[in-house]
């Protein structure tokens, strides 16, 4: 399909802006030429975008069982309620006295999600996970520099967890201890008993884990590190397992991330914005990025914290997400919330369980809301590979789950199916699952071949990298 | 009311026998029942129905003042936002889609990232762009982190940067173990002679912002240069609107070039969704944070595009990434490309002009009626006029009862911001105002 810039003609455009009303001044120095971008009409403009969407499998096209992404339906009322132009007319450095709305949203949330996770304070700075994990880490760090203990250098990380915690971990100044997984997938209770001392600053874990079990050695787990001097961060990207059924703070741990477009129903928006609020225990909500919302006799206010780590990006966060998350809370409520976490785990427990007799489960035993299948026998034995699966799933219109992810499973697939999906898709992929493993050994070049009807095949990921083309140019244009 | 479950006692029955258990309850063995919520502990209110929550959600969003007329920027501007952006930028399978993974079905937003990277690329005047980061301020924090190196560790930013994103690199030099320094202002602009005075061999980079904090243009090819001649790195934030007429970064012999990308058909929306624009030299590519685009093709010769250089990053990396981001702000990147689309050169060169025209005739009319600049030097569509602070805010609330947004209160003054979006006659207006409030 053509690029923008090869459509259209120098001339074409759109009449979007009146005469300038007043006289015009330049500049000095000034650019030396005007940028090279697209000349189209306002139909050539909206058919190339309508031609790209139709080259994307987006939520509403088909299942979307990406293991560890929450990829639940994405109501629509929150899209309407974050286009009111009483949020997105706002300033952000507005009076706060005439904001007193938009603070209203945060104060709430902020409530409403230190209830569900079992946390004192929470700030909704961070735009995503990732950036969750990097502020949380921070709270840890200044936590122990603020009682004089400085030889806390240490984050000890699972080797099942996601790569930002590692990641994450290195950007906040701190070094990475990884302890392995026991046979179950879960944290090897005497190895972390091993890894703790006095250099320990904290853990970073998810519960349930990568692989989809309820770590039940959890309340032990956040004991050792608690008597090592260690404080608990509680990755929660799979909080939509146990919203409302049980809270990270109850497990022991002290400060928390959630994704609110994993859990919360925000869009992915095909990799963001998303939202990643981080809370914490009291002890910690002084360190906390500021500003946040507090309450006064003059209403709502912003104000930053005692021995707040500073900023972690620009204003409040993501406002309109935030506000997405709110309008999601408020619909499910409290019983809303639990039976969302609980039909999650039943759409995955029934999945697994109607999968079992054609793949091999990682780990078989009941799971939260997702659960990893291991290829490997399934590859020695018929050269299909987890990709090749993936990619077969493709055909039937069916995303595929999060592929060789957690590291500790080979030819991992992740599923998570997620609760807003009836039995009867589910049904009908459980068939698509159960066709490919038959395919794979009866013909197994069509799944090595696959996908054939997508827009375009297998690409070449590893030409791409060694000789990067990243951009047009006009040059490109004129050969 | 709801949780967006479809299920009924029938089907349910069905699959917990499939499962092998009596209860969903039942599913949650592993969980220590001492842990468990019991019924009602969750101190929530109870669900509501779509038109309930219309008028909640609805009321908050009433509650808030939407002024008619913005004159204060600060890092977040109104510019006009052509219908069809919206309008694009709601389709669904851009909104809902995952991060593209399976670049198979995931062009349309691959190719849309790799059109945002080469409009941009354009723009900046630089080699490459990522797909995104968080926003301006993280934008500046990471391209920071991107130039330590063992024997420099050490990060001089301009003191005439905005302060969030001063704070935002400070915080994320907290992280890192960087030193930071700030270079100190001279008459609104970024002084050259300290910068001289610091830059050394333990220097990694300079961060100036263009047009600065208080709107002023500085002479960044010349600061560039001092920092090249320590060995240092050399980063600027821009606003994205200015570079349609100003000297771009590339031409300034930027490294890195940063910027808010909020005012390409973003609302200002009370601080985000923003979007983090970075951009770096070719020597730099790998150094960049973030997913990035790259164009391939399949088996049979089609042209196609991927997630590149994953080599970078944290699923691939992990304690050796160069960052931890993992999503982005791809569908801000894509209201970018849709916006540049839109707008063309022609039109984005016409906001540009008509934002600073609009600053300059607006500054006239205040210095009329005594509210005079505060800075000399050359500036965009933002500028600052000193006031002391009691009269400041009796402009700012004659100014709110006309539904007008005036500067933003900073040291010794008001910071004002005009865009293409403010008529002539609400200019007049508001100067008229002033001049009212200071002849009481």
């Amino acid at each position: 399909m053509k690029l923008i810039f090869e459509k259209g003609q120098e001339g074409h455009g759109l009449g979007l802006l009146p005469e300038c009303d007043v006289p015009k001044v330049s500049l000095s120095r000034t650019r030396r030429k005007p940028p090279v971008l697209p000349h189209v009409s306002e139909n050539e403009l909206t058919r190339h975008y309508t031609a790209l969407a139709k080259r994307v499998h987006g939520m509403n096209d088909g299942f979307y069982p990406l293991g560890s992404c929450t990829m639940k339906y994405n109501p629509k009322i929150n899209e309407e309620m974050a286009a009111l132009p009483g949020f997105t007319d706002l300033h952000p450095l507005q009076p706060v006295e005439t904001a007193q709305g938009a603070l209203r949203v945060l104060k709430e949330t902020e409530e409403a999600i230190c209830e569900i996770t079992g946390m004192d304070r929470m700030t909704l700075q961070p735009a995503a996970g990732a950036h969750g994990e990097f502020t949380g880490l921070l709270l840890i760090k200044a936590y122990h520099k603020s009682r004089g203990d400085f030889g806390r250098t240490k984050i000890i990380v699972p080797d099942s967890a996601h790569g930002t915690n590692p990641a994450s971990s290195v950007m906040a100044g701190f070094t990475v201890v990884n302890v392995p997984s026991d046979e179950n997938g879960c944290v090897d209770v005497e190895a972390l008993r091993a890894a703790v001392g006095p250099d320990t600053a904290g853990l970073m874990l998810t519960n349930p884990n990568t692989v989809g079990i309820f770590d039940k050695n959890i309340l032990e787990i956040t004991k050792i590190i608690h008597e090592a001097g260690g404080q608990c961060y509680y990755d929660g990207a799979n909080l939509n397992a146990v919203m409302g059924v049980v809270r990270p703070g109850d497990m022991g741990f002290d400060v928390i991330h959630v994704n609110l477009h994993k859990t919360f129903s925000t869009p992915h928006g095909g990799g963001g914005p998303g939202s990643g609020p981080v809370g914490c225990k009291a002890h910690l909500a002084a360190f906390l990025p500021g500003p946040c919302v507090e309450k006064s006799d003059e209403g709502l206010i912003l104000r930053k914290p005692a021995q707040s780590i500073g900023r972690v990006r620009g204003f409040y966060g993501n406002f309109l997400v935030v506000v997405r998350a709110l309008t999601y809370i408020q619909t499910l409520g409290k019983e809303g919330i639990p039976e969302a976490a609980k039909h999650a785990v039943l759409n995955a427990n029934y999945m697994m369980a109607r999968l079992k007799d054609s793949y091999h489960m990682a780990y078989d035993t009941i799971c939260m809301h997702e659960f990893v299948m291991n290829l490997s026998e399934l590859k020695k034995e018929t050269g299909v590979s987890a990709m090749d699966i993936a990619k077969g799933l493709l055909d039937h219109g069916i995303h595929p789950p999060t592929m060789y992810f957690p590291l500790i499973v080979h030819e991992a697939l992740m599923v998570e199916p997620t609760e807003t999906e009836t039995k009867d898709t589910l049904d009908e992929a459980i068939g698509v699952f159960i066709q490919l493993a038959e395919l794979a050994r009866t013909q197994p070049e069509e799944l090595l071949s696959a996908p054939h009807v997508t827009p375009v095949g297998r690409l070449d990921e590893v030409g791409a990298a060694r000789k990067p083309v990243l951009r047009w140019t006009p040059e490109e244009q004129d050969i | 009311m709801g949780s967006y479950v479809s299920i009924t006692e029938m089907e349910q029955q069905k699959m917990l026998d499939a499962v092998g258990v009596r209860s969903l309850d039942e599913l949650y063995k592993d969980v220590p029942a001492e842990m468990l919520l019991s019924e009602g502990e969750l101190k929530l209110p109870s669900g509501k129905s779509e038109l309930e929550v219309r008028e909640s959600i609805g009321a908050y969003a009433a509650q808030n003042t939407r002024f008619a007329t913005v004159l204060r920027g600060a890092g977040s501007y109104r510019h006009y936002i052509p219908a069809v952006v919206k309008s694009v930028i709601s389709r669904e399978e851009l909104v809902t889609a995952y991060t593209p993974y399976q670049a198979e079905v995931s062009q349309g937003i691959l190719q849309s990232i790799y059109e945002y990277q080469s409009m941009i690329c354009q723009l900046f005047g630089m080699d490459v762009s990522n797909a995104s980061v968080y926003d301006g301020c993280t934008a500046a924090a990471e391209a920071v982190g991107m130039c330590r190196d063992r024997r420099r560790g050490k990060a001089l930013v301009s003191a005439c940067a905005d302060p969030q994103v001063i704070e935002t690199i400070r915080t994320y030099c907290f992280g890192s173990g960087m030193e930071l320094a700030l270079v100190s202002e001279k008459n609104g602009q970024t002084d050259a002679d300290a910068l001289k005075e610091l830059a050394g061999a333990d220097t990694a980079c300079l961060y100036i912002q263009q047009p600065n904090y208080y709107g002023q243009m500085e002479d960044a090819e010349g600061l560039g240069a001092i920092i090249h001649e320590a060995g240092g790195k050399y980063i600027m934030g821009v606003n994205p609107i200015a570079c349609a007429v100003m000297a771009t970064p590339g031409e300034c012999g930027a490294d890195i070039a940063v910027g808010e990308g909020q005012p390409l058909g973003l609302p200002t929306s009370f601080g985000g969704p923003y979007l983090g624009i970075m951009t770096a030299t070719q020597a730099m590519m790998r150094k960049l944070p973030g997913r990035i685009v790259g164009k391939t093709s399949d088996h049979d010769g089609n042209v196609g595009y991927v997630l590149t250089l994953t080599a970078r990053e944290q699923h691939i990396r992990r304690e050796k990434a160069s960052s931890n981001i993992c999503s982005n702000e791809a569908l801000c990147a894509l209201t970018a490309a849709v916006y540049l689309s839109a707008m063309g050169a022609k039109s984005l060169t016409e906001a540009a002009e008509q934002s600073m025209a609009k600053a300059h005739y607006l500054a006239g009319l205040l210095a009329e009626a005594e509210l005079p600049l505060k800075y000399e030097g050359e500036y965009f569509h933002e500028f600052v006029t000193v006031c002391e602070s009691q009269k400041a805010q009796a402009i700012l609330d004659a100014l709110e009862k006309k539904g007008i947004l005036g500067g933003l209160p900073v040291e010794g003054g008001l910071l004002w911001c005009a865009t293409e979006m403010v008529s002539r006659a609400k200019l007049d207006e508001t100067a008229a105002i002033v001049k009212e409030v200071l002849a009481r």
